[in-house]
């Protein structure tokens, strides 16, 4: 039989080649770091995805966003309410709640924020798994039926910004997306 | 089950042959086993890859190939067919290599083996014909509340039981052995990993049916509601485990071929072995990878289990990166080739099919993979990519050009070793590795690339044009995407030639079970000795690796904190 | 070669052992995840509160 039988019986006892030890200790401080460097960016970065999260019906929560809309919708320099291609553009209060949802095949409304506030921007969908991709800045959420998710969000450069859905939501899901303009 | 009692009833005498090219005793059922699943790989393989290559020529903007509806039918079938079906075909093949045929054993029960193969072909084709059906077209995640057939969520279930039985049986099979005394001491180091595959199976397989099992009573109505976040939770224990079968299970094939291409020995057993053990422990809490966007989980509970503890299943894994590379140095030393850094791995069997294949699944593995992988999986770096293209561009980089890779590689020995027929076509065999990992490496890089720059994954139109509100990527998303295409269509024809080479080569190829009869791509003398061994090289001079790794650890720490850069230009979120 | 006629082998270390038993790394590599994947974040689903 060809197997041959162990060279080193005891080969837990066997020395560790210099390099390949010296290269085990570069690689475990490496990891070390990466693993603190997550923890620390908590207190040192300001992107953190908030954990904050509520188990909300989707009917209550598509109520919730339409009261909002309702409320804050924006209004041109002649008083009329502003619209882009149906979709009411709405002017959340500077640090106050903004609402978003994710329903098949659109993010509804269009947000209009002011640049360097913050806001408590709030999303969830009302049927299916959406993904929330805010281009070109590149941000990108999960977001579940039956979850609100609350994070604090606070945009730094003016423009229009496009949401693109990247979570599979059927046959619409190329066509699913929303918008963010940001003013001074 | 009805249909084991027809005909697969074994003697209890196993009946053996000894291998003319290895001396290993190879026992006639773990023989079958091997060549029965490695069909199956094979032809599932050629499925899901034609979805794959469609896949990509859809996503070509200037192409646009297949209407929406048959893209997402199409991507659903290529997710099952090669993230789950031909990979566990093989890996089944490898796991009855690793124990019946390098111990030298018979299969514990041989029975319960067939009767796992045939509930993984019965669940693997009702999966395919329920989404060819069309309706069914729910991805291969097929999250809630979206619902796919009743058949659908069955087959993978069966497909999922009857890939446990399989691993069940491999453990079986190790003990058979050491109560046979089929081998002495510890088993060798391909097995080690086999079992650490084996082992992860377990764990992913479980989930699956934890979380596929009320899936299925869902969709016949018999439970209202699955909540979504808790399926993702269960469902990515076994989306993303399953994905380190693979990684487990290519690396014990690193080691294997190293070990049958030129003689190499690991560097160190204790430092090998060590490295899976971390794997075993810690590598399936990476499945936590794929909730880093989510609501309602703790940044301690992503933190933990992201990191696969403190990154020490990274550490594995950039361990195996040196070792690997190493003990090819070390016997290519042995060999005599010597002089200056590099010519022990100028002068390696680049024409050998096998070698060359694994040794460019190593560096794309740990280049591509490896590091767009830990990058992913970092917390707060995972927003920036998450769900767009560079996921697919990250795990392609993983499972094609470091699995898949790997596993054709390994096929040019399971061809002429286990099915008796050497390899037809010696010219377009030695091509074949190049042609496949060139496509591979372009899909994974120019995916990571367009995902970079926010273009969505599983979507059909990125020019939006049926959107209400339109948004424009960037030109070069486009280019990205078509570079893609082409790299599909390499890669595909990499595929192809691989599938008519392995089946032109089983079914005519010239036969070897002749005395005198030789290998086109043969064993390095000593090869099967060092594959089935236990024991370290000791200390040789590595120079080349050393220098090969200190690239690769730059290139990852410069990549880790462009990340970071980019993560801080972003918008405030917290 | 082992020289079977020796009385007494030098005792095999204990991470040895462990490495050496499949089953017991079986029950560590399926516990763990468990433990630590699963279990935790199913409960950290489950404490999700209700939206006021």
């Amino acid at each position: 039989m060809a197997i041959s039988s162990p060279e080193q019986r005891l080969w837990w006892k066997q020395p560790i080649h210099g390099a390949e030890l010296a290269w085990i200790i570069v690689v475990f401080l490496w990891g070390l770091f990466m693993f603190f460097f997550m923890i620390a960016w908590h207190f040192i970065g300001n992107q953190n995805l908030s954990t904050e999260t509520y188990r909300v019906s989707p009917d209550s929560y598509v109520e919730r966003v339409e009261a909002f809309a309702d409320e804050f919708q924006a209004t041109d320099a002649s008083g009329n309410l502003m619209e882009e291609e149906g979709v009411p553009v709405v002017r959340p209060p500077a640090g106050g709640d903004a609402y978003l949802v994710a329903r098949l095949w659109e993010f509804w409304p269009i947000l209009e924020l002011k640049v360097g506030e913050s806001y408590r921007f709030h999303i969830s969908s009302a049927d299916w798994q959406h993904g929330f991709s805010l281009q070109p800045v590149n941000i990108n959420l999960s977001v579940h039926p039956g979850y609100e998710h609350v994070l604090s969000l606070t945009p730094t450069e003016t423009g229009v910004y496009g949401i693109v859905c990247n979570e599979f939501c059927g046959i619409g899901h190329h066509s699913m997306t929303g918008r963010i303009r940001v003013v001074e | 089950m009805a249909t084991i009692d027809s005909g697969f009833a074994t003697p209890d005498t196993s009946t053996y042959r000894t291998c003319g090219f290895t001396g290993l005793r190879v026992e006639r059922q773990a023989e079958l086993l091997i060549r029965v699943n490695a069909v199956a790989a094979v032809l599932f393989l050629a499925w899901g890859g034609l979805l794959g290559l469609s896949v990509a020529l859809t996503r070509w903007p200037a192409v646009q190939l297949l209407p929406a509806e048959w893209f997402y039918l199409a991507l659903t079938g290529h997710g099952a067919n090669v993230l789950l079906f031909w990979i566990l075909f093989f890996e089944m093949a490898v796991l009855h290599f690793a124990s019946a045929i390098i111990l030298g054993s018979r299969i514990a029960t041989p029975r319960f083996a067939w009767l796992g193969f045939i509930m993984m072909v019965a669940g693997a084709v009702m999966t395919n014909y329920t989404v060819l059906r069309g309706d069914s077209s729910v991805m291969f995640t097929s999250y809630p509340p979206m619902m796919a057939s009743q058949w659908f969520y069955l087959g993978l279930i069966i497909f999922a039981v009857g890939a446990l039985v399989n691993v069940m049986v491999f453990f079986g099979t190790l003990v058979v052995a050491k109560n046979e005394g089929t081998y002495n001491g510890s088993v060798p180091l391909v097995t080690f990993g086999a079992i650490t595959a084996a082992i992860i199976a377990v764990f992913t397989l479980a989930s699956g049916a934890i979380i596929l099992i009320p899936t299925w009573l869902w969709s016949l109505g018999l439970i209202t509601e699955i909540d979504t976040l808790m399926y993702k939770v269960v469902w990515w224990g076994m989306g993303h485990a399953s994905q380190q079968i693979n990684v487990s299970a290519h690396i014990a094939i690193w080691y294997a071929i190293a070990a049958m291409c030129v003689g190499a020995k690991p560097l160190s057993e204790k430092v090998s072995r060590g490295a899976f053990l971390m794997y075993i422990l810690f590598l399936q809490l990476a499945s936590a990878h794929h909730l880093l966007a989510e609501p309602g989980l703790s940044s301690s509970w992503k933190i933990v289990n992201t990191s696969y503890m403190m990154y020490l299943a990274v550490m594995a894994s950039m361990i195996h990166g040196f070792t690997v590379p190493g003990a090819i140095e070390a016997a290519q030393r042995r060999n005599g080739y010597t002089r200056g850094a590099f010519e022990w791995l100028r002068k390696a069997p680049w024409g050998h099919p096998a070698f060359s294949g694994m040794f460019m699944s190593l560096v794309m593995f740990g280049f591509i993979g490896g590091i767009s992988g830990v990058i992913l999986g970092t917390e707060q770096l995972n927003v920036l990519m998450h769900n767009t293209i560079y996921v697919p561009g990250h795990f392609h980089g993983t499972v094609v050009a470091g699995t898949t890779l790997a596993f054709m590689a390994m096929t040019y020995f399971v061809v002429p070793l286990i099915f008796q027929r050497d390899i037809v076509w010696p010219g377009l065999a030695k091509l074949q590795p190049y042609l496949f990992g060139l496509g591979a490496a372009g899909i994974s890089v120019f995916m990571m690339g367009a995902g970079t720059l926010g273009v969505p994954r599983r979507q059909w139109d990125i020019s939006l044009s049926e959107a209400a509100l339109g948004y424009d990527f960037p030109s070069a998303a486009y280019l990205m995407m078509g570079l893609n295409g082409l790299s599909a269509i390499l890669a595909a024809l990499g595929g192809l030639l691989f599938i008519l080479i392995v089946v032109a080569s089983i079914l005519a190829g010239p036969r070897l079970d002749r005395p005198g009869a030789k290998m086109r791509f043969p064993l390095h003398q000593g090869g099967a000795e060092a594959v089935a061994a236990t024991g370290s090289e000791g200390s040789p001079k590595l120079p080349g690796t050393i220098i090969l790794v200190t690239i690769f650890f730059a290139a990852f720490v410069l990549y880790y904190f462009i990340n970071w850069k980019y993560l801080s230009e972003l918008w405030l979120f917290q | 070669m082992e020289n079977g006629e020796k009385p007494q082998l030098e005792r095999i270390p204990a991470m040895q052992q462990l490495l050496d038993n499949p089953f017991l790394l079986l029950f560590l590599g399926v516990t763990l995840p468990t433990v630590l994947y699963l279990i935790w974040g199913i409960m950290e689903v489950a404490s999700v509160p209700v939206a006021h």
